[in-house]
């Protein structure tokens, strides 16, 4: 081999590993993708601009809900310097214990890769703006650690809780539901905040910076033009009366039942009351973990929304729809009288009353609450030769209450409605195998038996009366910022009564306040307002019967249809009467009469909580 | 001897313009792996482009010297500064600090100084002075012990360093040793040996011997020996699974090593008997080359389970790519090809690149340069670079083959070889080719030394070329 032929053979080493590389380069840079994606995963990161959720105000704009900042400690395990363990639990004023046990969860997650050493993880989450100022000052001193910025809920009144519902971190069904939602967000439990998530919470953003290999932050990316601000929440417009609220919940207190307010012409829910409540502030952030479980395993059950949620048999409140449905379907008119004995008697069936005038016709029937009267309107509906049957009367019964928005959920925001329960003849037929006949089910016909209403329902009831035939879906959000509530809440819905039968039943329910003689309902008579109303009792086989009453006023052009239960508290008359009467008395006076102050005095202080429990 | 002065020629200028090329370019790319966005101010002078500069500035009065002396000086000083090198060499022993493991630098103040630049350009001159030296012949065991003594002194005080990267480069010299005459077989054993060991590492020994035997009988049929090697297998094939059958009789394990080699000697007992009868020289050497093969595969494998030490044989691992290592060698790779293959085709625009900014890639201003240009070049700037150094190697090349001097030529070849070495391997790694050996891009990365060592190693040899019709002695 020549000398200058192994000249020639160098030279050719030269440019094959030269076309070698550049064959090389051609397939890294030019052909194969997955580079370019690796860089991208390498140094961006994506930081989640969380936005505020939207307020929430009462009727007259008053601020109900607001938001308040708490602050998430972060940690980066790789940038983890060592430090004083005891002056940092005594920065974030925990006890050195806990701290430990901090750490060990981080070790075992970073273990179990959980989380990434290179990535920000939550270490504590929701300092207070108090506990973080603290904190913030020594910082500096715990390399790896930072602070994000959140916000909770502030309520700014301990009211309404139920209404509110509240807000907690998504939970897996969310993120597979939703993909909006990423691991800790938060998002509404329930109430409005849940109904109405997609209006409160806002639109997050994102906020694109380049990290280096330490995930330390070197400005953002494109000059921030990949960037998204957070879009706060709209602010909800509720349709209630905080200090109808207020009030409500006041007089309700020491008490387990539920005042339901509604403003007839609108269907816009003035008041809710669930007692007992609680505070809305007990399950923000991280005072959630420790008063949920108490509230949870509460005898009393504050968390059940009793008025929308508690199934009660209406008692003689229904009496009122029942004369409506025997009126329509012709069989009682305004001037027809029955005959009570003491009650109703056939056929071995006897349904008591308490003694009042006899004969009696429909208005006095109503104030003094016959039951006889009813039982004879029900078996004529029942019977009517026109059906033939028995059985296809109850059915159009039952189909006058589903009008009337009984045994069916009626739409209102909250998404846990209890339909409660109207019974028909496929229902009495299973139970009866067959053989059932009007006076079978008489107990119907007084608001007992198989029969089961919500406080909601009856509020809204008692509005489609005060409307002499109509009632819009009732609602708790009145307004949303630059968009529009559900439409459905628009709509009126008929009960299938001819107007001109609500007369004699208004009238009748007047005349309980009113009336002279066997009025049942006096104690809600409020000077120089025309109140319409009926009272109620609730059997209940576990204890003392439920008071129930419902009414409306002023009598003409009403402004406030309501309906109170009072668990265990005996006849509608002795308490739930009065505590509608002095919210109706509020809400369209803004004050009590000084001649009904000591009837205020004895709602407050009754307590049907204790005695209930001893 | 001729006169100085009516045989002198100009100064080659392609090979100052590549020159030129490349170390600008390697300096904008210096600066691209240094600066930060948000720091607007230049005159920093700890920045790296900052020194660079400096270091450039430098390096170009260093030439203007080396221009300036006659030729024959670097002729006379060969020796003289083989001298100095080692010595400089065994001194930072001694008296250097610590760099990445290795203790190979010199600190003078703020100047951080490597001497193995310095002993790469002696040793250059030192061994072209030799090869040229009359009637210097490979066959020449006096020779050839003189040769290898001067290439390895270095070697063996670098490796003392911890420096094994620099270490490698003065392999390098193979190349114009193989110009000037070394057997090619030397080449190839060392490819071969090289291999061998590689193996050792990778798979057990027994399989080794059995490639190794596969390769023995694939030659013999290459040659035709088909009888012959039929025979052989069969013999071998026999007594291993004799052996096998036995042992396994016994209730031990099958000692595959033993019954392997059992087999093979017997085999090449018969064909070395059959070949001393036949006279087949041939066979007699491929059998020979069998056996050497296996000894060193064997005594290889001795020396790196038991004469190194742990840390010796993870670093070995490493650097052979053969220990995945994410927060290591392999880390870097990886790294180093994310940040070149997300530069694309035209790349993502000077000062724009991410990866090497934000120091995912590691050492991105020494040995990982080349990533800077990848991500914020592109494929065409990847391109670019490789082009100019395939230029100025064969540019080198033409100008040592045009030497009347074989000083001159020799000592061309090793700069050529010493660039090859550190582009290739530098290169190579960045993408994935090439074991990561810590080791400069020539004038791309960022460190005074190897720039002011490269840039004298290169003017040398432009310095003789202007005396290229004169015999330099």
């Amino acid at each position: 081999m020549g000398n200058s032929n192994r000249a020639i053979i160098i030279n050719i080493a030269f440019v094959l590993i030269g076309l070698i590389y550049i064959v090389r380069l051609f397939m890294l840079q030019v052909v194969d993708p997955s580079y370019k994606f690796y860089a991208e995963s390498n140094t961006q990161r994506k930081l989640t601009q969380y936005p505020s959720r939207g307020l929430i105000y009462d009727r007259n704009g008053k601020l109900l809900v607001a938001n308040q900042p708490v602050y998430d400690l972060m940690i980066v395990p790789r940038e983890v310097a060592p430090f004083d363990t005891l002056a940092f639990s005594q920065a974030l004023g925990l006890p050195l214990e806990q701290v430990r046990k901090l750490f060990q969860e981080v070790r075992n997650n970073l273990r179990s890769r959980k989380i990434s050493s290179f990535k920000p993880s939550v270490f504590y989450k929701q300092l207070s703006a108090e506990q973080y100022a603290v904190l913030q000052e020594q910082l500096y001193l715990f390399k790896g650690f930072f602070a994000q910025r959140r916000t909770v809920r502030k309520y700014e009144y301990p009211l309404a809780a139920h209404v509110f519902g509240y807000v907690a971190e998504t939970n897996e069904n969310h993120l597979k539901n939703d993909a909006y939602y990423s691991l800790g967000d938060y998002t509404g439990i329930s109430g409005i905040e849940r109904s109405y998530e997609h209006f409160l919470r806002g639109q997050k953003g994102a906020r694109y910076i380049l990290v280096d290999v330490h995930g330390r932050e070197k400005g953002p990316m494109r000059g921030g033009r990949l960037d998204t601000a957070a879009v706060a929440g709209k602010d909800v417009t509720l349709t209630l009366d905080i200090d109808l609220q207020a009030y409500g919940e006041l007089l309700m207190q020491n008490k387990s039942g539920s005042v339901v307010a509604i403003e007839p012409s609108t269907g816009e829910i003035l008041s809710l009351v669930s007692s007992p409540g609680y505070d809305p502030a007990l399950l923000i952030g991280r005072e959630r973990s420790r008063n949920f479980p108490a509230l949870v395993t509460d005898s009393l059950s504050p968390l059940l929304n009793r008025a929308i949620m508690s199934g009660y048999p209406p008692g003689s409140t229904f009496k009122t729809v029942m004369a409506l449905v025997a009126m329509q379907e012709g069989v009682v008119r305004s001037s027809t009288s029955h005959v009570c004995n003491n009650g109703f008697h056939a056929r071995g069936i006897h349904v008591g009353c308490h003694p009042h005038r006899s004969p009696i016709s429909l208005v006095p029937s109503l104030s003094n609450s016959c039951n006889a009267y009813y039982c004879y309107a029900f078996r004529d509906v029942l019977d009517n030769p026109v059906h033939g049957s028995p059985k296809v009367g109850l059915d159009r019964w039952s189909s006058y209450l589903h009008n009337f928005g009984f045994g069916q959920r009626l739409g209102s925001d909250f998404f846990n409605e209890n339909p409660g329960f109207v019974p028909n003849s496929e229902y009495f037929n299973r139970l009866y195998r067959g053989s059932w006949g009007s006076l079978t089910v008489i107990s119907l016909s007084i608001g007992q038996g198989e029969l089961l209403t919500t406080p909601i329902q009856m509020a809204n009831m008692t509005a489609a009366i005060a409307n002499r035939g109509w009632y819009h879906t009732p609602h708790v959000v009145k307004a949303i910022e630059n968009d529009t509530i559900p439409s459905r809440f628009k709509e009126k819905h008929h009960t299938g009564i001819d107007s001109i039968h609500f007369e004699p039943v208004i009238e009748g329910m007047e005349q309980a306040i009113l009336g002279e003689i066997g009025g049942t309902a006096r104690l809600a008579r409020i000077p120089g307002i025309e109140v319409c109303g009926k009272t109620g009792t609730a059997q209940n086989p576990h204890g003392e019967n439920h008071s129930i009453f419902v009414a409306f006023a002023p009598k003409d052009n009403p402004k406030i249809a309501i309906a109170v239960y009072v668990e265990n508290a005996g006849y509608g008359s002795s308490w739930a009467a009065p505590i509608a009467s002095l919210m109706i008395e509020k809400y369209l006076t803004e004050q009590i009469h000084p001649s009904r102050n000591w009837l205020e005095q004895r709602m407050l202080n009754a307590n049907f909580i204790d005695a209930q429990q001893e | 001897m001729h006169s100085r002065n009516n045989n002198t020629q100009s100064l080659d200028w392609v090979s100052i313009v590549l020159y030129l090329l490349l170390v600008g370019f390697g300096w904008v790319n210096i600066y691209a792996a240094n600066t930060e966005a948000d720091s607007p101010v230049f005159w920093i002078a700890n920045k790296e482009y900052v020194k660079q500069l400096i270091w450039i500035g430098f390096s170009f009065m260093t030439i203007g010297i080396l221009l300036l002396i006659d030729s024959k000086f670097y002729v006379e000083f060969a020796y003289p500064s083989y001298i100095l090198g080692v010595i400089l060499l065994l001194a930072v022993i001694f008296v250097g600090v610590e760099v990445n493991g290795a203790k190979s630098w010199f600190q003078l103040g703020a100047i951080r100084f490597q001497p193995v630049e310095l002993t790469k350009v002696a040793t250059a001159l030192t061994l072209a002075r030799v090869l040229s030296r009359f009637q210097f012949s490979f066959t020449s065991w006096q020779d050839l012990l003189l040769l290898g003594a001067v290439w390895l002194l270095p070697v063996i005080i670098i490796v003392l360093q911890n420096d094994l990267g620099s270490g490698l480069v003065f392999f390098a010299f193979l190349l114009p040793f193989f110009r000037e005459g070394m057997s090619p077989y030397v080449l190839v054993f060392g490819v071969l040996a090289a291999l061998i060991f590689v193996l050792t590492l990778l798979i057990p020994n027994y399989s080794i011997l059995l490639l190794l035997a596969g390769a023995f009988f694939s030659i013999l049929l290459f040659h035709k020996y088909r009888k012959e090697t039929l025979m052989a297998l069969a013999v071998a094939s026999g007594v291993y699974g004799l052996m096998a059958l036995v042992m396994q009789a016994r209730g031990g394990d099958i000692n595959h090593d033993m019954a392997l080699l059992s087999g093979m000697g017997l085999a090449s007992l018969g064909l070395g008997f059959k070949a001393l009868l036949r006279r087949l020289p041939t066979v007699g050497i491929y059998i020979l080359l069998f056996w050497a093969s296996v000894g060193f595969a064997y005594s290889a494998d001795y020396f790196y389970e038991n004469m190194l030490g742990e840390y010796q044989r993870s670093r070995i691992l490493v650097l052979l790519n053969l220990k995945d290592d994410p927060q290591g060698a392999g880390y870097n790779v990886n790294q180093s090809k994310i940040a070149i293959g997300s530069g694309g085709f035209s790349g993502k625009g000077y000062l724009q690149g991410t990866q090497t900014k934000f120091n995912f890639v590691p050492e991105q201003s020494t040995d990982f340069i080349f990533c800077t240009v990848g991500e914020e070049w592109g494929f065409l700037g990847t391109t670019a670079v490789v082009l100019l150094f395939v230029f100025l190697l064969m540019r080198l090349t033409y100008l040592a083959e045009r030497q009347h001097s074989a000083f001159s030529r020799i000592y061309g070849y090793g700069v050529a070889a010493i660039f090859f070495f550190h582009v290739a391997v530098n290169i190579g790694m960045t993408i994935g080719l090439a074991p990561v050996i810590g080791i400069p891009l020539p004038f791309f990365s960022y460190g005074g030394s190897s720039l002011w060592g490269f840039s004298i190693l290169l003017f040398i040899f432009l310095k003789l070329d202007t005396n290229r019709g004169q015999v330099l002695r």
